[in-house]
């Protein structure tokens, strides 16, 4: 299908559901969609599951969702950093499940469900309590463990630029999770800082080709 | 090069950058690991990995330099040199798992005489867990140095027989800086292999790890 430019952030996370997997792009705050995460918050879905490589930062963007009560479970590999205090509060509390995720899991896991891999046997957290209850299995002399794919129903990811057809470039290390994220999600919408036309962006530095992208939007 | 004196945080990372082979790729953890950027000789090709996304990582950017978008895995803004290329997670990680970087150096809670690590988590009530890219790290990489103190504020050892911390990873750790002395992790035991401010008697007296004389 092709993709849609949205005019503002609020028509693009329109349509997210209660109770839905929400992938969230950015490490610290590169990459961070921010402008999709204040939509969503005003949109009012709630009862998610966010999977992201932290748990908010400070009061703004994911960590205002949380503070809303919006986020049943949190996946994520570094929830605690000097400025989560909204995530730690409400773990505490015992108002946030964790599921925590070591970080190349936690993008490998995203990676297979956009590549249609079943489950994959990986050799990280082997022996650690992020393994217990996990199968595992020895190949070739070394034990791995089973990891299953994480898929979203939204992805929301921050960019670069984006062409009218849905290609998209990532700017320096706010890549990060993005490209992953924008595979494993059944509706991604990708805010970016400027949508050029069609053509203008160099077909053989293409990041996230369209396929994988729904909705645009500018940030 | 056994001394009369327990080394300075900088005087182990110049040990660790003097063990870091030119040209290598290198991923330095979070905290005292990042010191020994700074002691890597000029010209020596060792290639900087940050598990966020990115190699040839340069340093820590100035104030007019600093760019929201390129950061480094303790979110520390940074710079790049020439030849320094991005990537997804996905990659980046795979570049460890799949055994492509050469050297990590990391921080550690623990370590025991079998290489285990411990350096996520404290396991105390009311901490939150965060483990981050450790556990890709500690089994990825080809060597896995590890920089910590010998001994925890009360004195206990850290190199240990067995962690009493969650582990990070088994059996991973190759070679262990520490203010007092160095080791190497082998099939053979683990080996002193230099001393600083302590013997080699009152090192075998305060840990419960046997030791074999490098």
């Amino acid at each position: 299908m092709r993709v849609r430019i949205c005019a503002t952030a609020a028509e693009a996370v329109a349509d997210v559901a209660d109770g839905a997997t929400v992938l969230i792009g950015g490490f610290g705050m590169a990459g961070m969609p921010v402008q999709l995460i204040d939509a969503l918050i005003e949109q009012g879905a709630g009862d998610l599951t966010v999977v992201s490589n932290n748990a908010g930062n400070g009061d703004a963007g994911l960590a205002a969702l949380l503070a809303k009560g919006r986020v049943r479970k949190v996946i994520c590999s570094f929830p605690r950093q000097q400025d989560s205090w909204v995530f730690d509060g409400l773990y505490r509390a015992g108002k946030v499940e964790l599921e925590l995720v070591p970080q190349g899991n936690l993008a490998e896991r995203m990676r297979a469900a956009g590549a249609g891999i079943g489950a994959f046997f990986c050799p990280t957290g082997v022996g650690t309590p992020l393994a217990e209850g996990k199968e595992t299995r020895e190949i070739d002399g070394r034990t791995y463990v089973l990891e299953y794919p994480i898929r979203g129903d939204v992805a929301l990811v921050g960019a670069h630029r984006a062409d009218r057809m849905g290609n998209v470039v990532y700017r320096k290390t706010a890549r990060n999770f993005g490209p992953v994220m924008a595979t494993a999600a059944t509706t991604t919408i990708v805010q970016v800082a400027e949508v050029v036309e069609t053509g203008e962006l160099d077909p053989e530095a293409i990041v996230t080709p369209s396929i994988y992208v729904d909705r645009i939007v500018t940030g | 090069m056994s001394r009369d004196q327990a080394l300075s945080k900088d005087e182990m990372a110049a040990l660790v950058a003097k063990d870091i082979a030119p040209g290598s790729f290198v991923n330095l953890g979070i905290g005292q690991p990042t010191l020994v950027a700074d002691f890597l000789p000029e010209g020596s090709g060792v290639v900087l990995h940050t598990e966020n996304g990115m190699l040839n990582m340069g340093p820590a950017a100035t104030e007019g330099e600093v760019d929201p978008d390129l950061i480094n895995a303790g979110k520390i803004p940074v710079t790049e040199l020439p030849g320094a290329s991005y990537f997804h997670h996905a990659d980046s990680f795979a570049m460890m798992r799949g055994g492509h970087l050469d050297v990590c150096v990391l921080g550690a809670f623990q370590v025991s005489a079998t290489g285990d690590l411990a350096n996520w988590h404290t396991g105390a009530p009311g901490a939150i867990p965060a483990v981050g890219g450790a556990m890709d790290l500690a089994i990825g990489a080809k060597s896995v140095f590890v920089m910590m103190g010998l001994f925890a504020k009360d004195g206990t050892p850290k190199l240990v027989l067995d962690c009493t911390y969650p582990l990070t990873g088994v059996g991973c750790v190759d070679r262990v800086y520490t203010d007092v002395a160095t080791f190497d992790i082998t099939s053979d035991g683990v080996v002193v292999t230099d001393t600083f401010g302590i013997s080699y008697d009152e090192l075998t007296d305060r840990l419960e790890v046997p030791l074999v004389r490098g």
